[in-house]
């Protein structure tokens, strides 16, 4: 199935704490060379014909407005997989 | 300990440095883009004797910014402090000022409790305003040594059909609901209210209550010389940076997002951490002084930490653990990153300090020292960034008295009333008011709200005694004794808009009378005071005549204001919000078991009102959602008449007459009707009659005026004589109106009969329609 | 002999104080358990309490499952040590493999708060031999993520086997599948449910009951049944 993946992530400056709680776990379970864990959100939008441009364009532009919140995070991309 | 190596010999690192500020005097400085006015920065020029560094600029910026340094507010705020007997300040153990005030309920407990507003970050991230806010007061409580046990919320939002009034509602209350029931405290209560001068400024208060023996109080200041600064809790990064300085002073354009400053992101597990490490530290008498950090950051708890302890402190800001290693010193200065505290520990204690924070896992720094001079040093690395009179930057910030003018619309608002409208008519018919109350109790503001509330833990803790929907929220302190206290808190703007000063006392006597009903003694006030622009000289006299009624009232009362929060700047280009001076009343009672329900439990009870029920349906619910009309005087209040029905209530209570007692307010009688019956789904027949016989109005009024003063209460038939004895023994009107029944059915004579289940669907429908 | 009942505390719980007064008010003595040692401390039984451990931010209960304090619990729940776990305590239960499936957002996606009525649908546990067989009870349910998945072939054993301990009644609150509200093991030692049984033990702050307001104190059936259970055994 065409589908365009839109990844989320929190901003960069602003805390994670979902990242920082499972960081300071895995430190604890030993994984100590990992120094930072960030968690975002991967989001699929399925099309049952073949993704056009104007798709991604829109997609880029349906991530950017309405599946994150750019007071507090970031599109990292935008994918296809056709 | 080797914070600071003295300097060899100088290198430029691109620091300002207070060495090159005392060379470089005539260097342009960006004081306008940070808020201050050029008085005002000429002013920090006279107090250092040179420009300050950017790093100063930026302190003395937020830190005389309206929300850190009332600087408009201040000259009306002195009045609660003036406004007192000396039989009023006696339970009090810590007045204005604190981050919060500290009452003694006896049995060598203490309270704590405070409101705060967070409304503009609400406004631009409903979802992380809303939970700072729960973060930043609860926090608040904690400094002052006390375990937080409760929180309240008073939200204003816009019209509910508006579509951006989902967006705000939906992240404000996932907010609230994320952030508190992380925390594992109790939302007891609150309030929601729904009106489109809130559209682009919701209001965002948030309420928290703590516990403490008297022994373990707290205060924000670092006395003795030699004591260590520690900053613990969670690293420092770029959040909300300015936040303090640009969110409070500026109100929004309407072009949308493109000015949003960064917000602050909320961590509940870090505070939920940080609570039980801090009360361990208290319980270790391992602190001597603690401050939290919320607005403003490190400027202000360094700062107000050696201002308030009359000594001064010397902190290596490289010390600061950080979050994101870019910052510049001037950003951490700023920061308001969240859940981090800063303590003062003696040297011989900071072992003990450690062992508990490592167990907790909390990250700490040892940022500096307390020093014997009246001076504020501040350290990057080799430079001195910083060197000022900490209280200059914490205390001694400007005091405006900004013009006050006679709103011009006042006097046609006043006169505008529903009766000179004509939409009063005397008797409307049956059917007609029977329509109006369903609809009524069925409006956005009036319905039930459950969706919001049961999206909050009101049980966590096992000492909820009261919560919503009752009419305060009510908890256990000592669970030998069942000594707990009680808050309820209550603001109408739209009365405030027609008069402040009234508007400010009826929000006061409804708080008062709502601890009251639930057998609970009021003993102290707290407030969050929202209101538009102080540059506003109409707004401004909005601000004054609330303050004077609010402290005229309080002293008529006999209960002193502990503390409060100042929000300006509530508005959307010129438009105001109405004024909405949130008032909380908290009460204390000596067992809990003793509380008295809001509803009806019980068949064959008699229903009485207590008060008088006058012509006022000016500002009412019934104006606004019948005949969507605002104008005219808000209802009149008898301060000296709801003490003493205050007392009527406890003695009742104290003897077990009363199976339950229900304040009226807002929508009148209709609504407290409908209210004690669905309760506990107890049905009942009543009639107005005699209302209108001893009063003199007719049954729209008997319905839906909103007169002060009254309550509804039920007696068992045992019980009647005694407390019809004990109203008229103490001057309060009674007048039996009902009795309860198990018919499943709601009568109002000569009105109309409803099943209760219909009017709970009418009731309870209108907020999952609307969001849900 | 004093029944001892451990009560755990993860960073984030918050229902711990409330268990160990539930324990208290029951007549047994409750024993603070801590994440990070390693020990029981010699207790009799335990439970896992409510609240956000390490906030609940990867999964509910996931890093909670990995502390030292949980893998000597897992030991002991194996050796038949009586086990309950109450709504973050559950989902602490399922990531350790003590008890099968999964929980996940409430199907309404909001945390809800509100008093539940349940049936008792399994009384030969530990924790639910006071009760009687289908007894409808009301206690406090209050969760953001209490939907009970699981696949079908375990949803069959559950019901085949008579592993489902309580069922919600009236409407199903969180869109949890056949309407479990908690579960126990083969062996019944190991109890796990969303609703809080520790918030309605003491008359005045329970759910409200027919007798009066907040006095509902169906809870306290929990922790007599086990006291009951070990001091017969």
């Amino acid at each position: 199935m065409p589908k365009i993946i839109v990844e989320v992530m929190p901003k960069e400056v602003l805390l994670d704490p979902a990242g920082k709680s499972v960081n300071n776990a895995l430190h604890r379970k030993g994984h100590k060379d990992i120094t930072a864990v960030r968690i975002g959100k991967r989001i699929e939008l399925h099309f049952d014909r073949a993704v056009t441009d104007a798709d991604i364009a829109e997609a880029q532009q349906i991530g950017e407005s309405f599946l994150s919140n750019a007071v507090i995070e970031d599109v990292v991309s935008v994918t296809v997989q056709n | 300990m080797a914070l600071f190596k003295k300097k060899q010999k100088f290198v430029p690192s691109g620091v300002d440095t207070t060495a090159e500020a005392a060379v470089t005097p005539d260097k342009a400085q960006p004081f306008v883009e940070l808020g201050l006015k050029l008085e005002e920065y000429a002013r920090i020029r006279e107090i250092l004797g040179r420009r300050p560094t950017s790093s100063e600029l930026a302190m003395y910026s937020v830190m005389w910014s309206e929300h850190c340094s009332y600087k408009s507010s201040k000259i009306y705020l002195r009045q609660f402090g003036e406004k007192v007997t000396d039989e009023m300040k006696k339970d009090l153990m810590v007045g204005m000022g604190e981050n919060a005030g500290v009452v003694d309920i006896g049995e060598g407990w203490a309270v704590t409790f405070k409101v705060e507003s967070h409304n503009h970050p609400s406004y631009i991230e409903p979802f992380q305003g809303a939970a700072t806010g729960v973060g930043g007061i609860v926090r608040d409580i904690l400094t002052m040594g006390a375990r937080p046990i409760a929180v309240m919320d008073q939200l204003r939002f816009g019209a509910p059909n508006d579509p951006d009034t989902a967006r705000v509602v939906h992240g404000v209350v996932d907010g609230i609901s994320f952030y508190g029931n992380c925390l594992g405290l109790p939302n007891i209560g609150g309030e929601t209210v729904f009106d489109k001068v809130y559209q682009g400024n919701p209001l965002v208060n948030a309420l928290s209550v703590g516990a403490l023996r008297h022994e373990d109080l707290k205060l924000a200041k670092a006395s003795n010389p030699g004591d260590l600064v520690i900053l613990f809790g969670a690293r420092t990064g770029a959040d909300g940076i300015g936040g303090v300085s640009v969110l409070a002073s500026e109100t929004f354009d309407s072009t949308g997002p493109a000015k949003r400053p960064a917000v602050q992101v909320g961590d509940p597990f870090a505070e939920k951490v940080l609570i039980e490490c801090c009360l361990e530290l208290y319980h270790a008498q391992v602190v001597a002084g603690i401050q939290d950090l919320g607005g403003a950051g490190i400027s202000c708890a360094t700062s107000e930490l050696a201002s308030n302890g009359g000594a001064g402190m010397r902190v290596q800001l490289q010390k600061v653990l950080k979050r994101d290693e870019s910052l510049t010193p001037e950003e951490i200065l700023m920061s308001e990153s969240q859940e981090r505290m800063m303590g003062i520990v003696p040297k011989k204690d900071l072992k003990a300090f450690e062992a508990i924070v490592n167990k907790w896992e909390v990250e700490y720094s040892v940022i500096g020292e307390v020093i014997g001079e009246d001076r504020l040093y501040i350290n990057w690395g080799e430079e001195e960034i910083v060197n000022v009179p900490p209280r200059t930057v914490a205390h001694d910030g400007p005091v405006y008295e900004r013009p006050v003018a006679f709103p011009s619309y006042q006097d046609a608002l006043n006169n505008d009333t529903v009766h000179s409208r004509g939409l009063y008519r005397a008797n409307d018919n049956s059917s007609e008011l029977a329509a109006q109350l369903v609809q009524i109790v069925s409006s956005p503001n009036q319905a039930d709200k459950g969706w919001i509330t049961n999206q909050y833990d009101r049980y966590v803790g096992g000492n909820t005694a009261l919560a919503q929907p009752d009419d305060s929220g009510m908890v256990r302190v000592s669970e030998e004794t069942g000594l707990g206290i009680s808050i309820a808190t209550d603001a109408n703007g739209r009365y405030c808009y027609l008069d402040p000063y009234q508007g400010a006392r009826l929000a006061l006597a409804e708080a008062y009378r709502n601890v009251a009903v639930g057998g609970a003694k009021p003993m102290a006030v707290t407030n969050c005071l929202n209101f538009g622009s102080p540059e506003n000289p109409e707004v401004m006299w909005q601000f004054k005549q609330a303050t004077a009624g609010l402290a005229d009232g309080c002293l008529e009362l006999g209960i002193p204001v502990t503390g409060g929060n100042v929000s300006f700047y509530n508005q959307t280009g010129d438009v105001a919000i109405h004024p909405t001076p949130v008032v909380g009343v908290l009460g204390v009672i000596d067992n809990v078991a003793r509380r008295i329900p809001s509803g009806w439990q019980d068949e064959g009870h008699n229903i009485y009102l207590l008060g008088v029920t006058k012509d006022e349906l000016d500002g009412s619910v019934w104006s606004e959602v019948i005949h969507g009309h605002l104008g005219g005087r808000p209802p009149v209040v008898d301060l000296g008449f709801e003490k003493q029905l205050g007392d009527a209530l406890a003695a009742a209570s104290e003897q077990g007459l009363l199976a339950s007692a229900h304040d009226l307010s807002e929508a009148g009688l209709a609504q407290a009707l409908v209210e004690c019956t669905l309760r506990f789904n107890m049905g009942a027949r009543v009639w107005l009659n005699e209302i209108s016989e001893r009063d003199g109005v007719d049954r729209t009024c008997a319905l839906f005026s909103e007169s002060t003063g009254r309550v509804l209460v039920s007696v068992g038939r045992e019980d009647d004589v005694k407390f019809v004895g004990l109203c008229e023994a103490r001057g309060i009107p009674v007048l039996r109106i009902g009795v309860t029944d198990n018919s499943g059915q709601l009568e109002i004579q000569d009105i109309a009969t409803w099943q209760l289940s219909d009017l709970r669907g009418a009731h309870e429908a209108t907020l999952p329609e609307l969001f849900g | 002999m004093t029944i001892k009942i451990g009560v755990v505390t993860f960073p984030g719980t918050l229902d711990d104080r409330d268990a160990q007064r539930a324990v208290r008010i029951a007549g047994a003595e409750a024993v603070p358990l801590w994440h990070a040692d390693a020990n029981l401390h010699k207790v009799d039984a335990v439970v896992l309490p409510g609240g956000f451990s390490y906030g609940d931010y990867l999964r509910c209960g996931a890093i909670a499952a990995q502390a030292p304090v949980t893998a000597e619990i897992v030991k002991a729940a194996n050796g038949g040590l009586p086990v309950l776990g109450i709504c973050n305590g559950f989902q602490v239960l399922v990531e350790a493999h003590l008890l099968p499936g999964g929980l996940i957002r409430n199907e309404k996606q909001h945390f809800i708060c509100r008093d539940q009525r349940l049936r008792v649908e399994n009384v030969n546990t530990p924790w639910t031999n006071q009760f009687t067989q289908n007894e409808e009870i009301t206690i406090p349910l209050k969760n953001g993520e209490g939907g009970y998945i699981a696949n079908p072939e375990t949803l069959k054993r559950l019901e085949g086997e008579g592993l489902v301990a309580f069922r919600y009644l009236d409407s199903n609150p969180n869109g949890s599948m056949n309407d479990i509200a908690g579960l126990r093991n083969e062996r019944g030692n190991v109890v796990g449910l969303m609703p809080h049984p520790e918030h309605a033990v003491e008359p005045g702050f329970g759910p409200d009951s027919s007798v009066a307001m907040k006095s509902g104190i169906d809870g306290l059936k929990f922790f007599t049944s086990v006291i009951n259970s070990l001091v017969n055994a």
